[in-house]
């Protein structure tokens, strides 16, 4: 069974409608893949699910295990089990990342017995060893908050992960990396969604489906190879 | 006779409380003398509104507790109160000695005993007068009555603190400790606090103030004189969280000798009105200072602080760095003033105040005032003022904190610079507060 289910989700940017009716489901333990050109939504539909309040859903549903998703705030989605992973991760000073973990992982129910053995694990992992004493994401270069969005994910682990282009700016072995944790998370039940540009995460961790968003809607879904169809010929591939 | 227990300011008063306390003739004297400036001097002419306070509405003397000797033989009220307030534990592990005063007296102190093997002094100011006459020569004299109205009441009806005397080249490893706590409604407060660091010394020293709310105002004016001697170091940590009736009015200074440190950390969460504005002088080559401050200003609340350093010596150098969190209708005014002098060639000052406006009615003001007297000068200043980025909150809230733990962490981070300088259990209860303000804004 499903455990994000999207119907008919309208959303409006800064009063503009990007989304249109967008259909989407996810399975647990499943990869998914949405992919679209730039200005296309993609992170429109990430974002208005966890729950940003500048984007404005107009009509439609989201229910995560059967519970309606949008009428709650943004903490109490995280709360149910919806993570995303920014496209853009913010940098937060003074904040340090162990802290900010720390909280974040009791809120999930991890004591904090618990997270003495899983962070140094995840810190692991992610080859981030060197982190422990940084502050939240400041100072971070483009690929380095990409992991460190990995990490968090990692530690949390949620029943839905929204993963806006994990691999964008990201070099050939930490991308191997971040492709490991996801298929680690996938294996114990995690349902993910990766919003990517290329075909090459994707060979990592197959997807059982692949989306695409384009002009608010989803107009074409498939298995991995329209993933490399898309890689190979552009967008041209379902405008035809 | 008996100090009367609440008084109008007068002669009389003034005459019962030096006699009762049996001082010496130049305190009496010293006391008249302030009390005759503060009846000429006029109110401060910049800051805070002041119109509310009620000058002849206070108790300046109450002693609503006798000293002690132990903690359980504290009145049941205030015993409970000093222990939520965890002093008794604190004393056992983290400090040199502790000083704890209710209203206008000192009620307890303690002092480890291989702190006073090393031949530290550290007493009440009162008792301190009568011990040592020499005190004569550095009370006031780092800030007279005549520099303004409220270090002349202070200095016409002061009453507790703590005296401290740290031998030339002894280091005090661990750091002394004082609490202050209003008790009494539309009481005054004016602890004396003095501080002579001999040559080579160091030593920290904390405070903390707190107070119940009452409706009535009352007036916390307290007085700090610090003397850094040659090499010597001195830091000097306040946290006060007033109730929000008090107005905290305060004077401290300290004089810094060739190669001095003086540090004053101060972390402002109360009162309905402060003015505190630590001074450094650097008297002496090579002297330094930093002073760090931390205000929270919420609903109501008008929090005008600064830091001063006068550089009079070559090679001397300052940095005032300040962190302003403003929440509700709070007001917060951060005075940054640099005074370099013809003779402090090679002099470097550096100011730095950021202020996070927490609602759109929240108001502050930085007020930077920059004096060099010479060219061979280098001086910096920095100013910021921002909004918690709405961006930062939905990202922590995406990771599931609320919307108060989100901000509080937040606020936390902006004021990170700070907090770590501040002794733990302060920094513990000042996240408690920020938390809880939070809480109780977003509900
Ligand atoms: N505040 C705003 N006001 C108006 N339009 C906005 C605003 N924010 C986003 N948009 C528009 O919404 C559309 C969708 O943006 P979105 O970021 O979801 O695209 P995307 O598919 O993630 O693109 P990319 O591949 O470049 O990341 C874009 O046309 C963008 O310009
Ligand atoms: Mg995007």
């Amino acid at each position: 069974m499903s455990v994000l289910v999207i119907e008919g989700l309208h959303v409006e940017v800064g009063g503009k409608p990007v989304l249109r009716g967008v259909d989407l489901a996810l399975e647990p333990g499943q990869v998914h893949a949405l992919m679209g050109p730039n200005g296309s939504g993609k992170s429109t539909l990430a974002l208005a699910l966890a729950g940003e309040p500048g984007y404005t859903v107009t009509r439609g549903r989201a229910t995560l295990d059967g519970e309606d998703l949008l009428s709650l705030p943004p903490h109490e989605r995280a709360r149910k089990g919806l993570f995303l992973a920014f496209q853009y991760p913010p940098e937060i000073e003074g904040v340090s990342l162990r802290e900010f973990l720390r909280l974040a992982c009791a809120e999930r129910g991890q004591g904090f017995c618990e997270f003495q053995r899983s962070y140094p694990h995840a810190l692991r992992r992610l080859r981030m060893e060197g982190f422990d004493g940084r502050e939240l994401n400041v100072g971070f270069s483009g690929g380095e908050k990409k992991r460190s969005e990995l990490l968090q994910l990692y530690l949390l682990r949620p029943k839905v992960a929204l993963l806006d282009e994990p691999d964008s700016g990201v070099d050939v072995d930490a991308l191997r990396l971040i492709a490991e944790a996801i298929r680690e998370l996938a294996e114990g039940g995690t349902a993910v969604l990766i919003i990517t540009h290329y075909p090459r995460i994707l060979e990592h961790v197959p997807p059982s489906e692949v989306f695409v968003l384009d002009g608010g809607s989803i107009v074409e879904r498939g298995g991995p190879e329209l993933a490399h169809r898309i890689g190979e010929e552009g967008f041209e591939v379902i405008r035809r | 006779m008996t100090i009367p227990q609440t008084a109008r300011l007068t002669r009389d008063f003034v005459e019962a409380l030096s006699s009762e306390k049996g001082e010496p003739r130049w305190m009496r004297d010293h006391r008249l003398h302030c009390l005759a400036v503060f009846e000429k001097t006029p109110l401060p002419r910049f800051g805070p509104d002041l119109s509310a306070l009620d000058l002849s509405d206070l108790a300046y003397y109450a002693r609503p507790v006798e000293p002690v000797r132990s903690w359980d033989d504290l009145p049941e009220e205030i015993r409970r109160t000093f222990l939520a307030l965890r002093l008794p534990e604190a004393e056992q592990k983290a400090l040199a000695g502790l000083g704890a005063q209710v209203d206008s007296e000192v009620v307890y102190r303690s002092l480890l005993a291989e702190v006073r093997a090393q031949g530290v002094i550290f007493a009440s100011m009162d008792q301190a007068v009568k011990d040592h006459p020499w005190i004569q020569d550095y009370f006031m004299k780092t800030i007279p009555p005549e520099d303004n109205k409220f270090a002349a009441l202070h200095g016409a009806v002061w009453s507790g603190g703590t005296f401290i005397w740290v031998p030339p080249g002894v280091e005090v490893a661990v750091p002394l400790q004082a609490y202050y706590r209003m008790q009494t409604e539309a009481v005054g407060q004016f602890e004396h606090t003095l501080i002579v660091a001999e040559p080579g010394s160091s030593l920290h020293y904390i405070e903390g103030c707190s107070a119940p709310r009452f409706a009535r105002s009352a007036l916390h004016s307290g007085m700090v004189e610090i003397v850094a001697k040659e090499g010597s170091k001195v830091r000097f940590t306040t946290v006060q969280n007033w109730s929000k009736n008090v107005y905290n009015l305060n004077n401290k200074r300290a004089l810094a000798y060739a190669h001095a440190a003086v540090d004053w950390v101060s972390g402002s969460l109360g009162s309905k009105v402060t003015m505190l504005y630590p001074t450094t002088v650097l008297l002496g080559p090579g002297a330094r200072t930093e002073n760090l401050s931390f205000t929270f200003s919420q609903d109501g609340m008008w929090l005008d602080t600064g830091a001063r350093a006068v550089h009079r010596a070559p090679g001397t150098t300052s940095r005032l760095i300040s962190r302003s969190v403003v929440q509700g209708t709070g007001r917060s005014v951060f005075r940054g003033t640099v005074h370099v002098h013809p003779e402090a060639k090679g002099a470097k000052a550096h100011v730095e105040c950021s202020t996070l406006l927490l609602t759109p009615e929240a108001r502050t003001e930085t007020i930077p005032i920059l004096r060099a007297e010479t060219d061979d000068v280098e001086l910096g200043h920095e100013a910021t003022v921002g909004k918690v980025s709405q961006d930062q909150l939905f990202y922590l809230m995406s990771r599931g904190l609320s919307e108060a733990q989100a901000m509080s962490l937040i606020v936390n981070g902006f004021v990170s610079p700070i907090l770590k300088e501040i002794p733990l259990e302060y920094a513990v209860e000042l996240r408690g507060i920020l938390e809880m303000s939070f809480e109780k804004a977003i509900g």
